[in-house]
């Protein structure tokens, strides 16, 4: 057994390491090392935990079967996830990590003695406060996150799920859940606790359905924001310096992400939070019924565009990870270079269900990092390029972002793609993107609409290069 | 007067938050995704509260109510832990520079 001194400075030293973690992050290179820190300070968190309570004769046996159980689902998930579910993944651990913090607080709930935080019925009151906040953000996590997996995995719809009253009655939820967590206080009754926790799940579910598909990478990063400030809700339970320095690295990694997310949409926090976008977002479309003439062209077509070139951007967006074409993007790229054309990638901060989505399929499909560009690198480089092949993205590039005030997405940073000499859209159907406003890019003189699927159109193009 | 600890902790949340503001803005936009799935990985470290919570149970009782939450907490951060770092070190491995050749 160690001391409480000693195991608080390990603490912090694994706060350190998480810390050195995020860091790595800043370059790729850098990066390895910087997850092999948090491995480290994991590591030294759980040992000094192990030492400090000195209890190896009852439980211990089992929280290492517990432990090996856990470990033995994450790794096999871990190797076996294919890159395109990412954004699943992190929603489901997300759920994980808030259930986790409600569990902790309801075991600190009802044995207070074990974390010295007073008696059953008698929790110090600070405590108290701490655990409800913990407990409450934990099951919002939760219940947010099931949704969030549902609704990117496809189980569910991701059209928002709006109903009459939807926000009046989350103020309400809002509310009650201050004024259980008042009466949870005063009382000590447990009922007030399973209370908090039922409705806390429940506004966690009743925030997220509103939002549709596309506002993901908010709700993710949001969703992750909110994991990190459970944490810390139980590291001041626990008076755990490690969780507290986490909780709040990774709350406000969130938050940044989130605002990241958002400014990518031109969108307020608050806008995308109250949800219902993309809904019933009929406006300016109106304007455009009438069909317009589109030249739709074939593998051949844009093969001998392409190869005409010197330089080609390629514009992914989330319906090229719907088709799982990386792989044939690659390879058409390699195609196009050993023809000596120029090529790079573009990434848009919103293509994708989450942020960096885009990154990881490229990297995944061994697109070196230093071809991939983010909107602000590379805006300007469209008016020289050639070609601009756009795959699966179409909002991202809409000029009315531009030049259309009354578009609902007007302000939102685009790539500027209509100044390629020719761009190039693989596309299943002319049908409007996820935002629902039409695309005057379809309609242009130097568009050349690939209507197909991302993958096979890809593998074709690459075949008449 | 001598000071709440509970000061201390809160200096230490709110000196951590900036510390995370700065250090993520940092972070390239390419690694998001791996950020949040390492962001992930490290905020299970609550798993300290579930092993105290697990180890509480005394040999008579090792299954009471508290520790059986203790014990099934400690299975899911360890999923996220396990799942978290080696799919972010999987990430990871593929972000590689432009080779020199040709």
């Amino acid at each position: 057994m160690i001391s409480e001194n000693l195991s608080a400075i390990f603490y912090l030293i694994s706060g350190v390491l998480f810390i050195l973690a995020l860091r790595g992050l800043s370059s790729p290179e850098t990066s390895r090392q910087g997850n092999f820190f948090g491995i480290v300070g994991m590591v030294i968190a759980i040992t000094v935990t192990f030492l400090s309570t000195g209890n190896f004769s009852s439980g211990f046996a089992y929280v290492l079967i517990f432990l090996l159980i856990g470990g033995l689902i994450g790794a096999f998930i871990a190797y076996k996830i294919p890159m395109t579910a990412m954004p699943e993944l992190v929603a489901g651990f997300h759920s994980l990590v808030g259930l986790a913090a409600v569990f902790v607080a309801i075991a600190a709930f009802l044995n207070p003695e074990a974390f010295n935080l007073g008696s059953l019925g008698d929790i110090k009151l600070g405590s108290l406060i701490e655990m409800s906040i913990g407990a409450a953000v934990g099951a919002i996590t939760f219940s947010g996150s099931v949704i969030a997996f549902l609704k990117l995995q496809g189980i569910m719809s991701g059209s928002p799920i709006t109903f009459k009253g939807q926000h009046p009655l989350n103020a309400l939820i809002l509310i009650s859940i201050v004024v259980v967590t008042y009466l949870l206080c005063s009382t000590q009754s447990s009922n007030f606790f399973w209370i908090l926790l039922a409705i806390s799940f429940l506004i966690g579910f009743l925030l997220i359905i509103p939002i549709g598909g596309a506002d993901m990478p908010v709700v993710i990063s949001m969703l992750n924001s909110y994991s990190g400030w459970a944490a810390a809700g139980i590291g001041f339970t626990l008076e755990n310096t490690a969780l507290i320095i986490t909780g709040a690295l990774v709350g406000s990694s969130g938050a940044i992400l989130s605002y990241i997310m958002c400014k990518g949409m031109n969108r307020s926090f608050f806008n995308v939070i109250l949800g219902g976008f993309g809904a019933t977002e009929q406006s300016s479309s109106t304007g455009s019924k009438e069909q317009k003439p589109v030249k739709s062209g074939n593998a051949e077509d844009a093969a001998f565009l392409m190869k005409n070139a010197s330089s080609v951007i390629i514009v992914p967006g989330y319906g090229m990870a719907v088709a799982q074409a990386q792989h044939a993007l690659r390879e058409m790229v390699d195609t196009l270079k050993k023809n000596d054309i120029k090529v790079s990638y573009a990434i848009h901060p919103v293509a994708g269900r989450m942020p960096g989505h885009m990154n990881v399929l490229l990297a995944e499909a061994n697109v070196a990092y230093d071809e991939v560009f983010e909107l602000e690198e590379i805006n300007n480089d469209f008016a020289n390029a050639d070609v601009a092949f756009v795959i699966g993205a179409n909002d991202v590039t809409n000029p009315a972002a531009k030049n259309d005030p009354q578009s609902p997405i007007y302000g939102m940073p685009v790539l500027d793609v209509e100044k390629c000499k020719s761009v190039l859209f693989v596309k299943r159907s002319l049908s409007p993107g996820y935002a629902g406003i039409d695309n005057s890019l379809f309609y242009k003189e130097n568009t050349l609409m690939l209507f197909a699927d991302a993958k096979k159109m890809t593998e074709e193009i690459t075949k008449n290069l | 007067m001598e000071i709440d600890p509970f000061i201390f902790r809160l200096s230490i949340f709110i000196l951590s938050i900036f510390i995370g503001y700065y250090v993520v803005w940092s972070v390239t936009p390419s690694l998001h995704t791996p950020l949040m799935s390492v962001t992930n990985a490290i905020s299970s470290v609550i798993i300290v509260g579930a092993i105290i919570a697990g180890l509480a149970g005394n040999s008579e009782n090792i299954f009471s109510i508290s520790s059986t939450f203790g014990f099934l907490a400690i299975s899911l951060a360890s999923i996220n832990i396990f799942g978290g770092f080696l799919v972010t070190h999987r990430m990871l491995a593929m972000y590689k520079k432009k080779k020199k050749d040709k």
